[in-house]
């Protein structure tokens, strides 16, 4: 059930992008196709969890014995670097069609800040999802890491559909480009508001 | 010296972070809720800006091109984290409202792109002039934006509330309003600077 | 410009840079530690002193209630034990709402702060400046009234548009006051 108010938490009412305002710049900059945008989204969700994973390993058995959490920004943007690094290696010798399909989306990744964000958030914010409030495990934590990046892809293919029946319209001057894109993505924001409150 | 002026002058109007190069979205729309937050995080980023692009143009000349980039995000790191510190020491207030904003500047486009584009090729002096300039620049549009939002969203300016305790149009506070303003500031920025476009 | 890259340069200059900068962090969070540290400790005693009457020490103590873990402190004035003041978290509309929670010794609530919230800037937030909200916990009395917002049929005014913060307020507030009454009930039980 936990895992279950996790998931919809992190997808709907606490979405990444349009409640948290992380990973806009990619949010903005890859959604002008859906094809791209469920591109970037494969990348992003695969970068997240992963780091996830890694970063709660190593602040839990590394930075806190030691009391070295001061070091985490420094330690995590590293790690995340490393990671999106060797992923990129790997995927290149052990499946060309997927880094094909990821490749050109993965060296942006390290400066998404939806991944240092949902890494830093897990291991220094308390959530609550119904019950007390707690730390996460590293179970939650993955769970709560794929599913944000979950709602980061909804968040994105949602946002190009609208893009791309945007790009056809007679838009103001002024407004071509990002600003109307912008107050789209407000309108967007607007809807999701609806979630809020649904799991606290 | 006008030639340093200029430099800091380019960053606020012609090759403004916010409106202009689209940069730094995520604090820009996420800290702006009031004027003094969106000027916090202006500072914030501001003081980051200067001491990581005057440390990255001194060590430019003996970094090996390969690892430029990581060498680059541990220098910004490390200022943000020693910025970290201070904050919590010393104003523990301003750093609580702002929290995971902080450690992000990080991966702010804008600190990274500056030390890549400017400072990995320009002297100290130039390179925080430079800083200073796109710092204040980002600054002055994160301030723009937080005073917009906090008139129409809480009725108030710098926290001096002009409405009597009586609620503004709170949308405009919580995310909706924060795209929605920041798009129409970047036509309004379009149609003063921009005209020839 | 940048210069060639070979492997040896390249580990010696991440190493390098690597080490210089922990160390300069390393000595960064050793000459703040004390400032953090006492800016956190500023932080509480305000809360503690707005929330208590008059004191002149107090103790930080923890105690098992209400299936968990409750911090508190025990403030004191010569012998006499002035109240407590409880750290109460309960889950709000954006996430964790705490309070500090000051309770007399006759079980009577002095007055209440929030510590920490994520509520809606200029909706739940209020919980924190809404002046006529803050004023009806001073001196509240828990025999006299129901701890519960009105539209839950208690006596507590909830903020407007903000029923579910007022709720977990309300909730904290009642929860620090059970707390009180455990203590209370274990301190006649060792006399």
């Amino acid at each position: 059930m936990e895992y279950f108010l996790i998931i919809i938490s992190a997808i709907f009412v606490n979405n990444i992008v349009l409640a948290q305002f992380l990973g806009i710049c990619p949010f903005l900059g890859v959604s002008n196709k859906l094809s791209t945008a469920t591109g970037m989204s494969g990348a992003v969700c695969f970068v997240i969890t992963l780091s996830t994973l890694v970063t709660w390993l190593i602040n839990h058995y590394l930075l806190e014995p030691f009391q070295l959490e001061f070091l985490q920004t420094i330690a995590f943007i590293l790690v995340i670097a490393a990671l999106v690094q060797m992923v990129e290696i790997i995927l290149k010798k052990i499946s060309p069609s997927l880094y094909q399909a990821l490749g050109i989306f993965l060296p942006l990744i390290t400066t998404n800040c939806a991944v240092l964000g949902v890494a830093i958030n897990v291991v220094t914010k308390q959530f609550t999802f119904g019950g007390e409030p707690h730390m996460l495990n590293l179970a939650e934590s993955l769970v709560y890491a794929f599913a944000t990046s979950l709602g980061y892809g909804l968040a994105m293919v949602i946002f190009a559909g609208i893009r791309e029946h945007l790009a056809l319209n007679d838009v103001p001057k002024s407004f071509k480009g990002v600003p109307i894109a912008l107050v789209t993505v407000g309108i967007l924001a607007m809807a999701f508001m609806g979630f809020s409150g649904m799991v606290k | 010296m006008s030639n340093r002026m200029k430099l800091i002058s380019g960053g606020l109007v012609k090759n403004n972070p916010t409106f202009v190069l689209l940069l730094g979205m995520c604090p820009t729309l996420a800290t702006t809720t009031s004027a003094i937050n969106g000027l916090s995080m202006g500072l914030a980023t501001l003081f980051v800006l200067v001491l990581s692009n005057m440390a990255i143009s001194a060590i430019a000349p003996a970094v090996p091109d390969k690892v430029h980039i990581p060498v680059y995000i541990v220098v910004i790191a490390t200022f943000v984290t020693l910025l970290q510190l201070l904050m919590q020491a010393f104003t523990p207030a301003i750093y609580e409202t702002l929290g995971l904003f902080i450690p992000l500047i990080v991966v702010n486009c804008i600190v990274l792109g500056r030390a890549e584009a400017f400072a990995s090729k320009n002297g100290v002096l130039d390179s925080a002039c430079d800083g200073i300039g796109v710092g204040l620049g980002f600054t002055l549009s994160l301030t723009v934006l937080g005073l917009v939002r906090e008139i129409l969203g809480a009725g108030s300016i710098f926290g001096w509330s002009f409405l009597g305790g009586r609620d503004g149009m709170l949308a405009f506070v919580l995310a909706p309003g924060a795209f929605i303003c920041l798009g129409y500031l970047m036509v309004l920025f379009n149609k003063l600077f921009n005209k020839e476009k | 410009m940048a210069k060639e890259s070979n492997l040896k340069n390249m580990a010696l200059v991440l190493t390098l840079v690597c080490l210089f900068c922990s160390a300069v962090l390393g000595g960064a969070y050793a000459l703040t530690k004390k400032p953090i540290d006492a800016a956190a400790a500023e932080k509480t005693a305000k809360a503690v002193g707005a929330v208590l009457p008059e004191f002149d020490e107090t103790s930080y103590e923890s105690v098992e209630a209400l299936g968990k873990t409750y911090n508190y402190y025990k403030a004191v004035k010569g012998d006499e034990t002035v109240g407590y003041a409880v750290e109460s978290t309960t889950s709000g509309f954006g996430g964790n709402l705490s309070l500090m929670v000051g309770i007399t010794a006759d079980g009577v609530v002095y007055n209440t702060t929030v510590l920490s919230h994520s509520e809606t800037p200029g909706l739940g937030a209020k919980c924190s400046t809404d002046e006529h909200f803050m004023a009806q916990w001073k001196g509240l009395n828990p025999s006299e009234k129901i701890l519960k917002v009105k539209q839950d049929n208690g006596d507590i005014d909830a903020i407007t548009a903000s029923t579910i913060t007022s709720r977990a307020y309300t909730l904290a507030v009642a929860n620090a006051l059970a707390v009180v009454a455990a203590l209370n009930k274990e301190e006649k039980s060792n006399e």
